[in-house]
């Protein structure tokens, strides 16, 4: 959202949230996953499901340097939707206009009720960030009672992704509008993820707000981005001091990440 | 002898003209009659309140209440809708007007420490996203603006769901060729879209969906 289209928000002020994972510090836990599924009503898969077909909105992939015991290293990648700012690739296809970049937070938002299920976005992410309903959602009996109000249950059929916990936005909004407040304050809004994981190596924040820290670590020597020669604009950054880790970014594509395979 | 002919000819050809512009005329009436009228009459299945609500009553001079009197804010800043029947007992905990209704609300739901379960006219769908105090707090709108006329209504009116889709007719286009069919303005997304636009707020599907 750089070139900014003239767009008054609720009260014209403009972000642009995004987020740096520190993968020197993922130990890999899955706690994001599990965080992100249970806050955005992802049902367990049936038993058959697979790695293809299964809903893992947030997902850790893990990469190592190729080299044989005493000097292998690993690396976790925990991957979501990017939200890329300029020309997502996913948004350009979307025969429905069923997903659009929000301007005054620059989150991509997707309508999953919108969708028709051409499953076109997921061909065109090059992040394999987006997920299909091959079912209709199926919780185990008593756990319907536990779902999150805040977000609708997506029905078999349709294309769904990280929208950044929108939902969590809208209650600090709703928050800070009952408090009379015109805007949230920072750390008022933060997605699931970042709230759970164990490490603190994500953090979560507006990009355009230049004493935060997610501006200072974004803008650090050791970060980077998944792709970044597609020029999408992807709005999560990673960041680690360990040079070979940040050529995984550069030349292997999210692809050997989503095999899970060696890289070099 | 042709001349009369023709003049005949003519005059029944008048006739006919006439007759199926009628027909043709009544024929269309009847239709929208039919689809505006009979059609959402049978489509919509009313459903009664369990209990009848005078909104003039309490709002009116005698009693004076304000609308967040009884429909309040939760502390996290969610609106909290029909109030629960704690709230009522506040003045209500024995009769004290002359209604039957009153009597009964009372009999039958405070003394018994029950809930009411109101029929709700604006459910939207699972889908949709509103809240209240972002366009009462910061927009700055009166609840009049929206609900224009609730509070002077003296009964509660049956309220009318879809046979097919479920939805209430309140949010699901009970407007005719955009005229309100009540006073208040709608709540069909058209009508947020429409008074958004107007005040220059451009906002992106994810706003108001979820």
């Amino acid at each position: 959202m750089t070139n900014g289209n003239q767009v008054k928000s609720l009260t014209g002020k403009k972000h642009n949230f995004g987020m740096v994972i520190d993968v020197d510090r993922c130990t890999g836990c899955g706690a994001c996953m599990i965080a992100c599924a249970v806050e955005n009503n992802v049902p367990p898969g049936p038993v058959d499901a697979t790695d293809r077909t299964g809903i893992t909105l947030m997902r850790v992939y893990k990469a190592d340097n190729g080299m044989d015991f005493p000097d292998n290293e690993s690396v976790f990648f925990p991957v979501s939707c990017q939200q890329c700012e300029h020309h997502p690739p996913c948004v350009s296809v979307c025969p429905q206009n069923a997903v659009e970049v929000d301007p005054a937070t620059g989150i991509v938002g997707q309508i999953p009720v919108r969708c028709l299920g051409c499953r076109y976005c997921m061909a065109a992410c090059p992040y394999h960030a987006r997920y299909f309903n091959w079912w209709d959602p199926v919780w185990p009996e008593g756990m319907e009672r536990s779902l999150n109000p805040d977000v609708s249950l997506r029905m078999r059929g349709v294309v769904e992704k990280c929208n950044f916990c929108f939902h969590r936005l809208q209650a600090a909004r709703e928050k800070a509008a009952a408090e009379g407040r015109d805007e949230i304050k920072e750390g008022e809004y933060i997605p699931a993820c970042v709230e759970s994981c164990p490490t603190s190596a994500m953090t979560f924040g507006d990009l355009l707000d230049e004493g935060s820290e997610v501006y200072r670590l974004a803008q650090s020597n050791g970060s980077f981005r998944i792709l970044e020669r597609l020029g999408t604009g992807p709005k999560i950054y990673y960041f680690s001091e360990r040079e070979w880790v940040r050529n995984i970014a550069e030349k292997d594509p999210a692809s050997a990440l989503k095999r899970g395979a060696t890289t070099d | 002898m042709n001349t009369t002919d023709a003049i005949n000819r003519n005059a029944s050809k008048g006739t006919d003209d006439v007759r199926g512009k009628t027909i043709f005329f009544f024929g269309i009436v009847g239709m929208l009659f039919l689809g505006w009228i009979i059609f959402p009459f049978f489509i919509y299945a009313p459903v009664a309140q369990p209990v009848q609500f005078s909104h003039s009553t309490h709002a009116g001079d005698n009693v004076g209440l304000k609308c967040v009197d009884c429909h309040s804010y939760d502390k996290d800043g969610r609106f909290l809708g029909i109030p629960g029947t704690s709230k009522c007992a506040g003045c209500h905990s024995h009769t004290i007007g002359v209604s039957d209704e009153e009597k009964k609300f009372v009999d039958e739901y405070i003394l018994r420490h029950k809930e009411i379960r109101w029929v709700v006219y604006s459910s939207q769908p699972e889908n949709v996203y509103f809240s209240h105090a972002t366009h009462v707090k910061v927009g700055k709108l009166d609840c009049e603006t929206c609900h224009f006329g609730h509070e002077f209504t003296d009964k509660l009116r049956p309220a009318r769901f879809s046979r097919i889709s479920g939805y209430s007719i309140d949010v699901s286009g009970s407007t005719l060729l955009d005229i309100p069919s009540t006073p208040s303005t709608g709540m069909r997304m058209d009508d947020c879209a429409g008074c958004h636009n107007k005040r220059g707020h451009k906002e992106s599907c994810i706003d108001c969906h979820k």
